[in-house]
C-alpha cells in the first residue's frame, strides 16, 4: 500500500472541500472496497478523508413518503431497519445477499454504490486493463469473461457494477444526493449515476471529483411483491452471475432491473409492459442489444430463467 | 480526534504514462482505543489495518490473517458490539472504539461459552479460522436475538430465528479450510438453545 495522509472532517463541506483541495485525495467510508484496492495498488491516493464523522448515518421519512437513507448508514442497519423490510422488501434483500455479516455491518450505502468491478484482470495489475490504467488495453475482451457484461459494453471494457445493491435502488427509482466543496447540490435519479465504459471506462459513476454522497431517497413504496433473485457460483458469499430485482403483481405486471448484465443495473421500463406475457418476452427485449461473448452468453437464457422464478414466485 | 502528523511530499510525478515515481514516507497517526478491556494508545504508520495493530503492535496474536482481503474472515472482531473483518479497516478509523479480540472473549482457565461449545464439538482441526468463527459465532447469535434478518429468513417481517439454515447463511463469511462447518452449527446451536 502507498502512503497516505488522513484526516477525519465532521461536516460534509468540510469533507467535500477536503477532498477537492487536496491532490489524490479519496473519501473512505466502510474501507471494505477501497482499502482492498490499496493494498493492490489498484487505488493509490494521498490523502484519505473519513467520512464516518459526518452523521449521514440515520434513514428519515421524506414529505413525499418515501425515504431518504444517510449515506454512511451501513448496509446491515438498512436491510435491518423496519421501513425497509415492510415496504422495501426487494432493496433488504438484495442487501442480505451480498457479502458477508461482517463486511455488511462496514459497508455503507454510498460506498456500496461506488464499488468498483470486480473484473479479474482490473484486479490484476500485470495485465492490462483500460479501467485501471486508460489506454493500456482490455484483457477481458479475448480472455476470461464469463462474470463480464452482455450488453452496455464497448470494445473498451465489458465490466459488470459487481454490486446488488444498487439494482434493487434501481427497479425502486432511487435518487442519488451529493454536495459539492462549493456546496452546491445535486440530486442524480440512480439510472443516470453509473456509466456505461464507452472510450472512458476508468470512470464507473457520473459524479464529478470531489463531490460527496450525502443520501438516497426513495419514492413512495410501490405496491406488489418485492422480489430479489440473485445467481451465483455458491450459495452465499459471492458476486452475482446474473440477478433480478423485481416488483410484481400476481398478475405480473410490474418492474424489473437486472444485475451482473452491464456496467450499471440493467433496466428498460418499456420492456415491462411485456411482463404479463412471461419471462421470454421481456428478456428477448431488454436483451435484443445484447452483444454476449461466447464464454458469457450463457447470461441470456440465465436472465430469462431468474426472471421466470420471480414470476412464479410473484404468482405463488 | 485522530490527525496525521507528517505529511507526504507531494510529487505529482511527469504524468507520463510509465509508472511515476513515487516516494512513499511513512505518516503517522496517533490512535487511542480499548482493547479487551484495556486502554490502549498506538504511534501508528497510517496504513496499518486493525488486524496488522493487534498482532504486531499489541501482540494478541490471536486474530489471524488468513487472506487480508475480506474473503475469509479469520480476522473477525468485534468492535462496538459489530463483528467486522479487521484486515479491510484502518486502524487510525477507531479512535475511542470498544475493540474484542478472541483473547478478550475468553481465556483457556475461563472460556467463554462459545469457546467451550467449540471445543465439546470439535469446531476446529487445526484452530487457523477458529478465533474468527468464535467471535462471529458469538456476534450471530447476538443478530438474530436484534432481530437482524438474512438472506435465508423467510419472513421479513418476522424475527429470526436459530435455525441450521440461518447459522450457515449468518456464518458464510468465515471459511474453514479444514470444513469443520458441521461441528461449528453444532457448538452455536448448543450455545444457542442454553441463552434461550
Ligand atoms: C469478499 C467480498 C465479497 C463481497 N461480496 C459482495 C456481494 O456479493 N455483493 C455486493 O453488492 N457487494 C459485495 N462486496 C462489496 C461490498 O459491498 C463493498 O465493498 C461495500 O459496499 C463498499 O462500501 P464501503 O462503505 O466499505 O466503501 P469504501 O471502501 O469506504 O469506499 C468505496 C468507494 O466509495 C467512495 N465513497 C465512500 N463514501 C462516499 C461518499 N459518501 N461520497 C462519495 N464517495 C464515497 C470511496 O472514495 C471509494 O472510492 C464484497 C466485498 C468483499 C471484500
Ligand atoms: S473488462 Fe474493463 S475492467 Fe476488465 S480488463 Fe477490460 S477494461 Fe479492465
Ligand atoms: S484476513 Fe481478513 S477476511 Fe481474511
Ligand atoms: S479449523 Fe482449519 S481452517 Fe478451520
Amino acid at each position: 500500500m502507498k502512503s497516505f495522509t488522513y484526516e477525519r472532517p465532521s461536516t460534509p463541506a468540510q469533507a467535500a472541500a477536503a477532498v477537492a483541495g487536496t491532490p489524490d485525495a479519496k473519501f473512505i467510508a466502510g474501507g471494505t472496497n477501497l482499502l482492498d484496492l490499496m493494498k493492490l495498488q489498484i487505488e493509490t491516493p494521498r490523502h484519505l478523508v473519513d467520512v464516518n464523522g459526518l452523521g449521514l448515518d440515520t434513514v428519515e421519512p421524506t414529505a413525499e413518503g418515501g425515504l431518504r437513507i444517510g449515506a454512511l448508514v451501513r448496509n446491515t442497519d438498512l436491510a435491518a431497519h423496519p421501513r425497509v423490510r415492510k415496504d422495501y422488501g426487494v432493496l433488504s434483500r438484495a442487501l442480505l445477499a451480498g457479502a458477508s455479516g461482517q463486511l455488511r455491518n462496514k459497508a455503507t450505502t454510498a460506498g456500496n454504490l461506488l464499488q468498483r468491478t470486480r473484473c479479474p484482470y482490473f484486479y490484476d495489475t500485470a495485465q492490462a486493463c483500460n479501467k485501471r490504467r486508460p489506454g493500456s488495453g482490455c484483457s477481458a475482451l479475448d480472455g476470461v469473461n464469463r462474470q463480464l457484461a452482455v450488453i452496455g459494453g464497448s470494445d473498451a471494457c465489458i465490466a459488470t457494477h459487481p454490486g446488488d445493491m444498487a439494482v434493487a435502488m434501481r427497479v425502486l427509482d432511487a435518487t442519488v444526493e451529493t454536495v459539492d466543496a462549493a456546496g452546491t447540490e445535486r440530486r442524480i435519479p440512480i439510472a443516470e449515476f453509473h456509466r456505461l465504459p464507452g472510450d472512458a471506462p476508468e470512470r464507473d459513476t457520473n459524479l464529478k471529483p470531489g463531490e460527496l454522497i450525502t443520501a438516497v431517497t426513495l419514492p413512495k413504496p410501490v405496491a406488489g411483491t418485492h422480489i430479489y433473485r440473485k445467481v451465483r457460483d455458491r450459495a452465499s458469499y459471492a458476486y452475482a452471475l446474473v440477478s433480478v430485482a423485481a416488483i410484481l403483481g400476481k398478475d405480473g405486471t410490474g418492474h424489473v432491473a437486472f444485475g451482473g448484465v452491464a456496467a450499471k443495473p440493467w433496466r428498460d421500463a418499456a420492456a415491462e409492459a411485456d411482463l404479463p406475457k412471461g419471462a421470454k418476452a421481456v428478456t428477448d427485449r431488454v436483451f435484443a442489444d445484447a452483444k454476449p461473448t461466447p464464454e458469457n452468453a450463457y447470461k441470456l437464457k440465465l436472465a430469462e430463467r431468474t426472471l421466470g422464478a420471480a414470476l412464479n414466485q410473484a404468482r405463488a | 480526534m485522530v490527525g496525521a502528523t507528517a505529511a507526504a511530499p507531494q510529487d505529482r510525478g511527469a504524468g507520463t504514462s510509465q509508472t511515476t515515481a513515487r516516494t512513499d514516507v511513512p505518516v503517522l497517526a496517533t490512535v487511542t482505543f480499548t482493547v479487551n478491556g484495556e486502554r490502549r494508545t498506538l504511534d501508528l504508520d497510517t496504513r496499518t489495518s486493525l488486524l496488522d495493530a493487534a498482532r504486531e503492535h499489541l501482540h494478541l496474536t490471536g486474530s489471524k490473517k488468513g487472506c487480508d482481503h475480506g474473503q475469509c474472515g479469520a480476522c473477525t472482531m468485534i468492535v462496538d458490539g459489530r463483528r467486522i473483518n479487521a484486515c479491510l479497516t484502518l486502524a487510525i478509523m477507531h479512535q475511542g472504539a470498544e475493540i474484542t479480540t478472541i483473547e478478550g472473549l475468553g481465556q483457556p482457565d475461563q472460556l467463554h461459552p462459545m469457546q467451550a461449545a467449540f471445543v465439546k464439538h470439535d469446531g476446529y482441526q487445526c484452530g487457523y479460522c477458529t478465533p474468527g468463527q468464535i467471535c462471529s459465532g458469538v456476534a450471530v447469535l447476538e443478530e438474530i436475538k436484534a432481530g437482524i434478518p438474512s438472506h435465508v429468513t423467510v419472513d421479513l417481517d418476522a424475527a429470526p430465528r436459530v435455525t441450521e439454515a440461518e447459522i450457515r447463511e449468518r456464518m458464510s463469511g468465515n471459511i474453514c479450510r479444514c470444513g469443520a462447518y458441521s461441528n461449528i452449527v453444532e457448538a452455536m446451536t448448543e450455545v444457542a438453545g442454553g441463552q434461550a
